[in-house]
């Protein structure tokens, strides 16, 4: 938008009024800094998040910290700042919810996409975006109210709240991220491979999983990918169903502890400058790593999905 | 409407400096006591405002340590370590008493369990008594649930009753009620909460002994003044320096006769005058 | 493969077949439907009896077993509001930068990198952030105004991302046509493309104060309690707030069943808020896209 030929006359033409003038760089100081400042945010909080997190590594080695198996910095003898405990509980978590959203989102992704137009495409994809913005809170109340107690009923497990529960709610929160992205990814393969494929024969289904499915793949990654930050970035849900027992899990109704939770739990019951403080800065830089990593990762997906058609 | 209220919001702030608010922040456990006893205090003061938030006594010392309280209520005393810390920090910490709790372990309904020895106790959330028919009971396996370490009750429940680390298999819950919640939907369930907490439906209380002579039960007022119940402690509060001002007001109005009633309706004890004359020390 | 095309019938029940087979699919979108709606009517067949005038403007009375949840709306829509202020001018002045005066250099790739990165940063680290920041380093203590800061730095890259969208979407002429008559830069951008985009900016808007309104993590350490019986009265104030209320109302309360109409009610109250952000949003979305009148 600024580097079309005609800018170039016009910027070469002084506006006949000086305060119009100045006014127009003023305009350029004020964008320019807020965007800068938009920007410094996130250099902020990982600087932020490194300078108080590694301030843990005076007292915590930290070996201990990325491999330990045992989380309990309140411990009646000595404190263990073991990070496995935790980073097991988030992954596994999210892996159940992955394991049912991929399957079910994509699926309903190809029928939004490839079959339903019209008002009952827009209704279905207004709908799926209305249910992404249901707070955290109310899946969380939802789960402990209802499905916990389904749960233990129908697994006789003694509680519902366990890395089960857990990980359908978050299911049901990256569903709507994984059917609107993975729609997004199929609307952009070109429809001359579609025709191609009807023209030799074949089938929608075929089409759909053997021709525009595998073109769309680096897109329909990246949504799983965003689907996975989703998941593991969930602190309120969670908090309320998984039980919250920071110990490596054995089965599906075991309780778990993520990192997003225990950093929400334990946050202000630690002493400001205390070895405990930090820790819990040291696992918002993991997370924040995590959910760094997972951003990239699908945004070059997306737009390496994007560069493969235009040839 | 909410242009008004922004508006209005707004010319508050920019008129004003900081609000003479009082915050209490610490305790789970004392929660719904003193957000009740907030309540009546701001009735009977209009222009007093007491803001009341939870997290777990851990969160209240921490706070009153980096003087970030005005009052902390703690359901376990600060630790001496922590005291050199506030110290370090400038803050000085103040104790007060403003109700007795006795420490109640539940069992689900159906369990025919009726007492504990402490000493049982400890082995149950030490995780070495997995099974209730080691005890008599049915053949059931045992759920721990407990709280968070955030709490007081959970440090005080580890360094009274179990002595000991818990299991790792205990359940951590984010308060009282969800603990009544989950033992009372789980046959084989074990849990702690305050005695405000205890009179539930679906949940049967324990009598606890020292020495497996003699059993009490935490519903018995006269046990727990006496000190007889094992698990019978002082809920506490803790101020920077002795309270002044709005705190001053609110704490002596806990301590009054009209406070005290409100401790007695929400389940707790009320204070012995032991604990009466030492607040009062604390109040001059 | 035969080089002979299959006789017609067979390829008639192949495709029928297929056909048939195809809308499988829409038996787990079918279910996710029903899902949302079941959740939902749950929600209000147990909360809708407990809404009432004097629920949704009296405070909580009786150790909050009774009462309203007046002071939790108070709150959410004062923290929103505050975080508006800070978001929507940062926000719209650098979409405004990124998508009319950056140029193609490494520097805006980076700011443009780091500002969508912004937007998958977890709501716990920005709380974490906030309490860093805001409450302790600036010593702005548990307020308002920290709470509100800190939401304000997590909607900014979902204004910014919705507004870069919005302005891009007006096509070159209506600029080159200002620029052609003399104007400078910033007034072009000022006549002929803001008033055009800012249904879009709106749009944006009104999807982020759905989103703050329902988030509880950056409020939890930054500002919000329990319970307090006065309102808001200034920038350093506590308050209560609806997510936080739903969640101390089903975790923390001591007589849990007692009040749990009451969150039920608290959960539907805060449902609608959102929802009713969300569907004037998209409402108003579908009518500026159906109405282009610059699409020729």
């Amino acid at each position: 938008m600024s580097a079309t030929p005609l800018q170039a006359v016009a910027d070469s033409v002084p506006p006949r009024h000086r305060s119009r003038k100045l006014t127009d760089k003023a305009a350029v100081a004020v964008f320019g800094a807020s965007s800068l400042l938009s920007a410094v945010v996130l250099l902020g909080i990982l600087l932020f998040l490194l300078l108080y997190g590694v301030r843990t590594f005076r007292e915590v080695p930290i070996l201990h910290f990325l491999f330990g198996t045992v989380w309990n910095p309140d411990a009646y003898g000595k404190p263990a700042y073991g990070l496995i405990p935790l980073l097991l509980g988030s992954f596994l978590s999210t892996l159940i919810a992955l394991v049912i959203a991929i399957p079910l989102g994509v699926a309903s992704a190809i029928l939004i996409s490839e079959r339903l137009k019209g008002w009952v495409r827009v209704t279905i994809k207004t709908l799926v975006e209305l249910f992404a913005g249901f707070p955290s809170v109310v899946l969380g109340f939802f789960g402990l109210v209802v499905l916990a107690p389904l749960i233990a009923r129908f697994f006789h497990v003694p509680s519902g709240l366990n890395l089960l529960n857990a990980g359908l709610l978050l299911a049901l929160m990256s569903l709507p991220t994984i059917i609107s992205v993975s729609d997004d990814a199929l609307q952009v393969v070109p429809h001359s491979y579609r025709e191609g494929a009807y023209a030799l024969g074949a089938t929608p289904w075929t089409t759909a999983f053997r021709i525009v499915l595998p073109a769309a793949r680096s897109g329909i990654l990246a949504a799983v990918m965003l689907g996975f930050g989703r998941a593991v970035g969930e602190t309120m849900a969670v908090m309320m169903v998984a039980g919250n027992a920071a110990l490596i899990p054995h089965s599906l109704f075991d309780p778990i502890r993520t990192i997003t939770s225990t950093i929400a739990i334990e946050l202000g019951e630690s002493v400001f400058g205390s070895s405990h403080y930090f820790s819990l800065f040291a696992l918002g830089i993991v997370l924040f790593l995590i959910a760094l990593g997972t951003n990239l990762v699908a945004e070059t997906l997306i737009k390496r999905e994007k560069r493969s058609f235009t040839l | 409407m909410k242009k008004l209220l922004t508006i209005a919001a707004l010319a508050a702030a920019v008129t004003t400096l900081v609000a003479g608010e009082v915050l209490v922040k610490g305790s789970d456990t004392m929660l719904n006591l003193v957000q009740n006893l907030a309540e009546a205090f701001s009735t009977a003061n209009p222009d007093a405002t007491v803001s009341v938030t939870g997290g777990g006594s851990g969160v209240g010392i921490s706070a009153i340590i980096s003087n970030e309280t005005d009052i902390a209520d703690a359901s376990r005393s600060i630790k001496s370590k922590e005291i050199s810390t506030a110290r370090a920090n400038g803050v000085n910490p103040v104790e007060y008493v403003v109700a007795i709790d006795g420490v109640c372990v539940i069992v689900n309904a159906s369990n025919p369990i009726e007492k504990l020895t402490i000493e049982q106790l400890g082995q149950l959330y030490q995780g070495k008594t997995a099974n209730w028919s080691a005890l008599g009971g049915p053949n059931k396996k045992v759920s721990l649930y407990g709280r968070q370490p955030s709490s007081g009750t959970f440090v005080y429940f580890r360094d009274e009753a179990v002595k000991a680390e818990y299991a790792a298999s205990m359940r951590q819950m984010n308060g009282n009620a969800q603990i009544v919640e989950g033992v009372r939907g789980d046959e084989g369930a074990i849990g702690y909460v305050g005695v405000g907490y205890a009179r539930e439906q679906g949940v049967k209380v324990v009598k606890l002994s020292k020495d497996g002579s003699d059993y009490y039960s935490p519903l018995d007022k006269a046990a727990v003044d006496a000190g007889d119940y094992p698990l019978a402690r002082p809920l506490f509060q803790y101020t920077n320096g002795k309270a002044k001002g709005d705190a001053k007001a609110f704490i002596e109005f806990e301590l009054s006769p009209a406070g005290q009633k409100i401790v007695e309706e929400q389940g707790f004890y009320p204070l012995t005058q032991g604990y009466q004359d030492k607040n009062n020390a604390n109040l001059q | 493969m035969t080089t002979s095309p299959p006789p017609a019938r067979k390829l008639h029940r192949t495709r029928f077949a297929s056909s048939y087979r195809f809308w499988l699919l829409g038996i787990p979108l079918a279910l996710f439907i029903a899902f949302i709606v079941y959740m939902f009517a749950y929600l209000f067949r147990n909360g809708l009896g407990v809404i009432s005038w004097r629920f949704l403007t009296e405070p909580p009375l009786k150790g909050m077993t009774e009462g309203g949840i007046w002071p939790c709306i108070v709150g959410t829509i004062l923290v929103t509001f505050v975080s508006l202020i800070f978001s929507v001018p940062v926000g719209v002045c650098s979409a405004i930068y990124l998508s009319e005066y950056a140029p193609a250099n490494f520097l805006t790739r980076v700011i443009r990198s780091s500002i969508r990165s912004l937007a998958g940063v977890p709501s716990i680290v920005y709380g974490l952030f906030g309490v860093a920041l805001f409450v302790s380093a600036m010593k702005l203590g548990l307020s308002i105004l920290a709470s509100g800061l800190t939401l304000g730095l997590m909607n900014l890259p979902w204004i910014i991302a919705t507004a870069e969208e919005a302005i891009n979407a007006i096509p070159g002429s209506f600029r080159e046509g200002a620029l052609a008559l003399g104007t400078t830069k910033w007034e072009a951008i000022r006549h002929n493309v803001l008033p055009y985009a800012f249904p879009g900016i709106l749009t944006g808007i009104l999807l982020a104060v759905a989103r703050t309104m329902g988030e509880t993590a950056p409020i939890l350490f930054t500002g919000v309690t329990y319970y307090t019986k006065q309102l808001p009265s200034s920038l350093s104030s506590k308050f209560m707030a609806l997510p936080y209320h739903l969640f101390t109302l089903s975790t923390q309360h001591d007589q849990m069943m007692k009040v749990r109409p009451l969150a039920f009610g608290t959960a539907i109250v805060l449902l609608v808020f959102v929802l009713a952000f969300d569907g004037v949003a998209f409402a108003f979305r579908l009518r500026t896209s159906s109405s282009n009148k610059w699409q020729v």
